[in-house]
């Protein structure tokens, strides 16, 4: 085998592009997050072959958020998940070949609401409690649990909001922390198509 | 039920369900049954135990309309069950107890869903109010067998039983077919409820497309008229979808020249000049050529496997890619095509057929293109020493002269597996089974058996309606000396049922395939791979079964070996021929390699600067 790299032909070219690799050696490929919102049959089963999907194809899983619909017989799943253009594509295939996935959507590109919520208990004297439900407010966020020397406060948003509360939070003493995931949903644009 | 010895019994006159009455509640058990008759199953391989005693109970009563085959340890009934599977087209069934009958199914399992073979595993579990306790011979098999099946269900209530048998032949058998895995618990084959047959399978979530884009059609078809260097690149996909004779008309109607893969051998007859034999890893020295230099590689059915492409990047470098396969997740997975087409292979090829040069004006003139072909077809062709030693392709080579290539070949994994791909000559669709994708040791014998149980029903049923009086194919068994000990066991079905399976070993006293690696890679360090010390006497094995058994070991013998092997039609027989231990398979793309940098012969890195 030579040592020096043979320049590329256009096709070799062309496939790097469309895979999202990069096309210098050594240079990182181009990833993204995509938020991909499934439909799947309200089974156990169903949701183990989504996840099992992830580990076994070696995707990664950023955050995972799952709960019923508006008819009993679904649940609805909402993934993030990086790679280059060549993985997502993967990913999207793969989960639409699952027998019990029944709508498979990547949001990503168009518009849509994407919102976490997260549960904080902090430490907090009572001289402490106006500076922490200071900062809570300038993040809409709730007071829902206290006790002489804790507070627990719930705050929703996008993911980078949480991070941000949360990164606040961390100023002071914080006992626990739990997040949900994240879940989203497309946007009725209705005026915009109109235009 | 006993090991039956009987005859399959003629098809069902009437409808199954005639045979237990309508709204009557019968036995879960007893609904299993139905259900396989219902699905028209012809042959169940399985083993008994526990959670599945009440089924073999009924079957015992009942006497069903499909045979069962008891074989000799579960891996060899989904070895069986895929064979059959390859053979005939039909999706194959096994039957297992719960815990280690379905433990011991998982390889044969994970490897149809590698080769994309339609196989049913029923699998017995303990009661279900026991599930998640540990219970004797419990084992969570569809957590087990999850990353592995195209679908698997665990039947909870006895009334759900019948459709989600319809369910599993469905998935199993449709799009890409694969593995499925139904789990049924003790209590739910003890229930009863009436035996009902659905008319339709209804699976929201799964579908599947047929037609190819017509958009995509139409640009592949202007990719082909422009081509000047088209290829061929037919995989295993088109021979499940029965498109091995459109490839060939397509193929002689274009000019354009043919390689396939492992799985795709038989696809395009290798008696056609126009045939490049296989590509890859072992795959033909030109045939790797016209794929390097190719300017447009038509992909029917096929995956990009790692062992067809080498290194990705550096792969077909100047072709324009159009890929045609059933599997959206197949397609650009490896390697982005440039005209991807989603749809059954020989549904796309027809709608392509009459876009193509060729088929209303004269073909493309390509003779540049075969000329360079040819020129490398001359400058290295698949060879062999012939020195008076035994050479294992000489064997392969016997038996494509005796049979004229009209046989069904069952090879093994490893060096064997390679020759019998390299020098059969595979002329017809589904004349070669092997295991591709898990490249499973001990597949071979197993899947002889189920394909021989297959070929031979059908003659049957052929000779009973006279609408095909030719007698069976013979399948012929190749294995090495290392994997044929692996699912040996299943002798003793093969001899229980005078299954005409011509049994070949190639004993090179060698983990052969592995000593290759290490002669080439590893310093000819020979760690653990001869087998000179503890292999068995291979006849006397096979006469410890009642098959008669015949020794070779010179090549002067081979011919007379197989001639006698062959006037044994009433049953089995072994040969096992001591072939030269040092042999390799050539040429070779080293695992990871490009596939421009093909070892054409011996050679030992370490004497090469
Ligand atoms: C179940 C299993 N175990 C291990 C391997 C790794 N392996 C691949 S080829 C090979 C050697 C096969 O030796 P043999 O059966 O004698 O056949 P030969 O290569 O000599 O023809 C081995 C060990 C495998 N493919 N399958």
């Amino acid at each position: 085998m030579s040592m020096t790299a043979p320049a590329l032909t256009p096709q070799q070219l062309f496939r790097k592009q469309v895979s999202g690799e990069s096309l210098q050696q050594g240079d990182p490929d181009t990833v993204h997050a995509h938020t991909i919102v499934v439909t799947l049959e309200n089974s156990i089963g169903a949701l183990n072959r989504v996840a099992n999907l992830f580990s076994a194809r070696g995707f990664n899983l950023e955050s995972v958020a799952v709960g019923p619909t508006t008819d009993p017989t679904t649940s609805r799943l909402t993934l993030v998940t990086t790679g280059n253009d060549r993985i997502i594509g993967q990913v999207l295939q793969q989960l639409n070949n699952l027998v019990d996935t029944l709508v498979v959507d990547d949001v990503t590109d168009g518009a849509f609401v994407e919102r976490e919520l997260c549960l904080v208990k902090v430490a907090a004297k009572p001289e402490e409690r106006n500076a922490l439900t200071g900062v809570a407010d300038i993040f809409r966020g709730n007071v829902v649990n206290i006790t002489p020397d804790s507070i627990t406060f719930e705050v929703t948003g996008p993911t980078t909001k949480v991070n941000a509360f949360i990164g606040m939070m961390h100023e002071y003493d914080v006992h626990e922390v739990a997040r949900s995931g994240r879940v989203a949903m497309r946007r009725h644009l209705a005026f915009e198509h109109n235009q | 039920m006993p090991d039956t010895l009987t005859q399959n019994p003629p098809a069902p006159e009437s409808a199954p369900t005639d045979r237990c009455s309508r709204g009557v509640p019968v036995s879960g058990a007893e609904i299993l049954i139905r259900s396989l008759e219902a699905e028209g199953v012809e042959f169940v391989f399985g083993y008994p135990g526990g959670a599945v005693i009440k089924i073999y109970d009924e079957m015992h009563r009942i006497g069903p309309q499909f045979e069962h085959v008891l074989v000799r340890h579960e891996q060899g009934a989904a070895h069986a069950a895929e064979g059959y599977a390859k053979a005939t087209g039909n999706v194959g069934t096994v039957l297992v107890t719960s815990g280690p009958g379905a433990t011991n199914t998982v390889t044969g399992i994970a490897d149809a869903y590698m080769d994309s073979i339609p196989i049913v595993v029923f699998t017995g579990q303990v009661p279900t109010k026991l599930i998640g306790n540990d219970a004797f011979q419990e084992c969570d098999i569809i957590g087990v067998t999850r990353s592995i099946t195209k679908h698997s269900f665990l039947v909870r209530d006895v009334r759900e039983l019948a459709s989600t048998v319809k369910k599993a032949y469905h998935i199993a058998r449709t799009g890409r077919p694969g593995p499925v895995v139904v789990d049924l618990p003790k209590d739910v084959i003890a229930d009863s409820a009436p035996f009902e047959w659905p008319e339709h399978v209804t699976l929201r979530g799964y579908d599947f497309v047929g037609r190819g884009e017509k958009g995509q059609v139409a640009l592949a078809a202007r990719m082909i008229a422009e081509a000047e260097r088209p290829l061929f690149y037919v995989g295993g996909g088109t021979l499940i979808s029965g498109a091995g004779e459109i490839v060939t008309r397509l193929a002689r109607m274009t000019r354009i020249p043919v390689t396939t893969t492992l799985h795709g051998l038989g696809a395009f007859p290798e008696t056609d000049p126009l045939s490049l034999g296989m590509l890859g890893m072992h795959g033909t020295w030109y045939a790797n050529q016209a794929v390097q230099h190719c300017d447009l590689l038509i992909a029917v059915g096929a995956r990009f496997d790692d062992r067809v492409t080498g290194k990705t990047d550096a792969w077909a470098p100047h072709a324009r890619i159009i890929h045609i396969d059933i599997d959206p997740a197949c397609i650009s997975k490896n390697i982005p095509a440039d005209c991807p087409i989603l749809g059954d292979v020989s549904t796309v090829l027809e709608q392509l057929e009459p876009l193509l040069p060729g088929a209303s004006r004269a073909p493309k003139d390509l003779s540049r293109w075969h000329r360079q072909i040819d020129t490398w077809k001359a400058e290295c062709p698949l060879a062999w020493k012939r020195d008076g030693k035994l050479r294992p392709q000489h064997v392969v080579e016997a038996l494509r002269d005796r049979t004229g290539g009209h046989a069904i070949v069952v090879s093994d994994v490893g060096q064997n597996q390679m020759w019998a791909a390299q020098h059969f000559t595979y002329a017809e669709p589904r004349s070669h089974i092997t295991s591709g994708g898990l490249g499973t040791m001990g597949f071979s014998l197993p899947a002889a058996m189920g394909a021989a149980f297959g070929v031979r029903a059908r003659a049957e049923r052929g000779q009973a309606d006279d609408t095909q009086a030719a007698p069976a194919l013979p399948v012929i068994s190749i294995n090495g000396d290392g994997g044929f000990l692996m699912n040996v066991q299943e002798l003793g079905v093969i001899a229980a049922h005078k299954l005409p399976v011509k049994i070949v070993v190639l004993n090179n006293s060698f983990l052969g395939m592995v000593r290759q690696w290490q002669e080439l890679f590893h310093g000819e360090r020979y760690s653990h791979t001869d087998l000179t010390p503890t292999n068995p006497d291979f006849v006397a094995l096979a006469a410890a079964f009642g098959i008669p058994g015949l020794r070779c070991t010179s090549p002067d013998a081979v011919e007379a070996t197989i001639s006698k092997a062959w006037d044994i039609t009433d049953g089995p027989v072994l040969m096992e021929f001591r072939v030269v231990t040092e042999e390799m398979v050539f040429p070779m793309v080293p695992a990871g390699a490009a596939t421009g940098d093909m070892i054409v012969q011996r050679f030992n890195p370490e004497n090469c600067a």
